[in-house]
């Protein structure tokens, strides 16, 4: 049995040429609604115990609606949210708090609002005391509290007991720097202990490091269901291509999804890594001194060409990017026919693991104004260790440790 | 409804909690703090004794005491502020909540139990303070006064059940939340509280009973004025509307929840 199930849902907006007509129809008079605007429609997926879905759209594209849908603030107009366990939202930190009142009174209020008992919450008031780390001001009223100390509060009641399913919109990124770490490792914890999470957020990093699925809606449908990587580089290439352009999307060797997308006035023929030997590789070495070729064709004549690239680790994260328009090499005026070969040769200083390159090809410093192409994936290659000490994590950072006794 | 009823019940300790911090906020800055509670219809008893007890005072009959048309007066607008408040608080609820109902899920029908809480927590100790005066000005209450719970829990319900119907409808068409503040200084005046029934001319207080309030403020008049059993029928007459009224109430909140999330 699925923990959560969403079953053709959908969400209407009804307006009625006036409102006593809307009464009407409540009390079963044969009205009919002037306008359904629908905001959302045909959602439909599973959600099982432990899984950790992001979910991603732009603005409008109906994402806070179906967040609404789940946790059950709003009632959808056809088909339905199946919930086995409790549902914890991280909406917006802070709802329901009294100015007035203290600290440890609020929580009592909010712990009330989410449904625990008098005793049940008495049993974790130490808990969130210490979480929230607030100090003396827990028992000061909540007008004196930054909003920093407003979110420490907020969030360690929301998550005082583990959810079944935890909802986190957009508020990853609220409270300082520290805080933000704590509250990521225990929503890891949660994580690690069965709770199933439901992220929105803008945040690629945040997203495709807690997510093992996205979903992507778009205007109201979910258009995607699928590997968060993917799902990202879909999304980006469908924000460029606002301009009825096309979104292709290719298999490469590594069962992954290549995107590619851009209005074609010039593209990416070949791309290649050599070593210091100028031998075509996918495997390269800790520290080697490599060259990306990347060569390019022009198909229409261009104002401006400049090419970008970026490596990416496995969960898509970016190591490095820069592109032409940054290193003041912007190629002006470039025929039709005309060929370029980019050669960038670089130290990999990355650690042991697969990572891929992605290439872009726009008129500047950014691919939302024009997109020639736009490409994810464009190649895989592999970093080993075969002559370095061993070392953890994806920067290789060769330090010199001295010992000594003291 | 028996879902509505356990969710209540597991929902007893925030309705409690709602109730204390509403009391507690309410006065959190004001120096005579819980005072107001009383001194709000004290002092409306007092402006209305000093303005009318010319015209009206003699016309009061049933109880010896020279301060009678005063204490006439505390027991009907007792009453009658118990259901103008909740009429008062029901008309905003949903909106005044918005916000929090939109961000958080939780069982509606808290809402209303808090607004009963506070309610029926003011009118008691206005009732105490009540007492107390009726005390100093020599009237005392007698065994009838234990009536009481009756008739504030009939208030009560028939309150809510009109407040509820307009604030679900205030939500959608906000011209009712200035119309009933009108409709109720109308009822008010429409009702013997600041003058005897007496002065009504015999011909046309059968308008009475369609005031429902009427059994519900003389209920009070009967036990705290003239300390006899109120009229148990009329009542029972008035919870039975009273009762009718909640459940579409409810009906008419179940119909309206889907839509009424969106237009907050």
């Amino acid at each position: 049995m699925s923990l959560m199930s969403v079953q053709a849902l959908g969400k209407a907006y009804k307006s009625y040429k006036s409102e006593w007509h809307r009464v009407g129809r409540w009390l079963g008079l044969p009205i009919k609604p002037k306008e359904e605007h629908w905001v959302l429609r045909h959602i439909s997926f599973d959600i099982r115990k432990g899984e950790a879905i992001g979910i991603i759209g732009q603005n409008g594209a109906g994402k806070s609606t179906l967040l609404k849908l789940i946790t059950g603030t709003a009632q959808p107009t056809e088909g339905r949210v199946i919930v086995n366990g409790r549902i914890a939202a991280i909406l917006e930190l802070g709802m329901g708090f009294d100015a007035e009142l203290t600290g440890r009174q609020n929580v009592f209020h909010a712990a009330g609002l989410m449904g625990f008992s008098y005793d049940q919450i008495v049993d974790v008031i130490p808990q969130i005391e210490g979480f929230a780390e607030i100090a003396e001001y827990f028992d000061e009223s909540v007008r004196t509290y930054s909003s920093g100390m407003q979110v420490r509060l907020a969030f360690s009641v929301a998550t005082a007991w583990r959810p079944e399913i935890l909802i986190i919109d957009e508020a990853l990124s609220v409270g300082d720097a520290y805080f933000q770490h704590k509250s990521f490792s225990r929503i890891r914890e949660f994580q690690e202990d069965g709770t199933t999470l439901l992220i929105v957020s803008h945040d690629r990093a945040a997203i495709q490091s807690l997510c093992d699925r996205a979903i992507l809606l778009e205007k109201g449908v979910a258009i995607k269901d699928g590997n968060p990587e993917e799902i990202f580089d879909f999304y980006n290439a469908l924000i460029a291509e606002k301009e009825n352009k096309t979104v292709s999307l290719t298999p490469t060797d590594n069962g992954k999804m290549q995107t590619s997308s851009g209005t074609g006035e010039a593209r990416v023929e070949r791309i290649a890594i050599y070593n210091s030997q100028a031998e075509e590789v996918d495997f390269v070495n800790v520290g080697e001194q490599i060259e990306l070729q990347v060569e390019v064709k022009i198909y229409k004549k261009l104002e401006t060409l400049v090419f970008g690239y970026g490596i990416k680790d496995r969960l898509g994260q970016v190591m490095y990017g820069t592109n032409t328009w940054h290193t003041k090499q912007v190629i002006e005026g470039p025929h039709e026919g005309g060929k370029y070969l980019f050669r960038i040769a670089f130290p990999v200083n990355l650690g042991v693991g697969s990572y891929s390159i992605q290439t872009a090809l726009t008129d500047r410093d950014t691919h939302l104004i024009a997109n020639y192409e736009w490409r994810d994936l464009a190649l895989v290659f592999n970093v080993i260790n075969t002559d370095k000490t061993f070392f953890a994590g994806c920067l290789w950072n060769q330090p010199e440790i001295t010992v000594e006794e003291a | 409804m028996p879902l509505m009823f356990h969710a209540l019940w597991r929902y007893r300790y925030f309705v409690l909690s709602s109730v204390q911090n509403e009391i507690r906020a309410r006065f959190v800055r004001s120096r005579l703090g819980g005072l107001w509670i009383i001194l709000n219809p004290l002092a409306q008893v007092a402006i209305y004794a000093v303005i009318l007890s010319n015209v009206l005072a003699a016309k009061i009959q049933g109880i010896d005491n020279k301060y009678s048309f005063a204490i006439y007066l505390t027991a009907g607008i007792m009453g009658w502020s118990l259901f103008s408040e909740i009429i008062n608080r029901c008309l905003n609820l949903f909106i005044a909540h918005g916000n929090l109902m939109k961000k958080v899920m939780f069982p509606k029908v808290v809402l209303p139990a808090v607004v009963v809480g506070t309610s029926v927590f003011d009118n008691f100790m206005l009732f105490l303070a009540v007492l107390g005066v009726f005390a100093f000005l020599g009237h005392l209450p007698t065994w009838e006064v234990l009536w009481l719970p009756v008739i504030i829990a009939t208030t009560v319900i028939l309150g809510i059940g009109f407040g509820l119907i307009l604030g679900v409808l205030n939500v959608f068409v906000r011209d009712i939340s200035q119309v009933v503040p009108i409709v109720l200084q109308i009822a008010f005046w429409f009702t013997p509280i600041v003058y005897p029934l007496s002065v009504i001319p015999e011909s046309y207080r059968y308008l009475l009973q369609f005031n429902p309030m009427y059994p519900l403020v003389k209920g009070y008049q009967d036990v705290l004025v003239y300390g006899v059993k109120p009229d148990i029928h009329s009542i029972t007459m008035i919870l039975i509307v009273g009762t009718l009224m909640l459940v579409f109430s409810f009906f008419l909140f179940r119909q309206a929840s889907e839509e009424m999330a969106d237009v907050l």
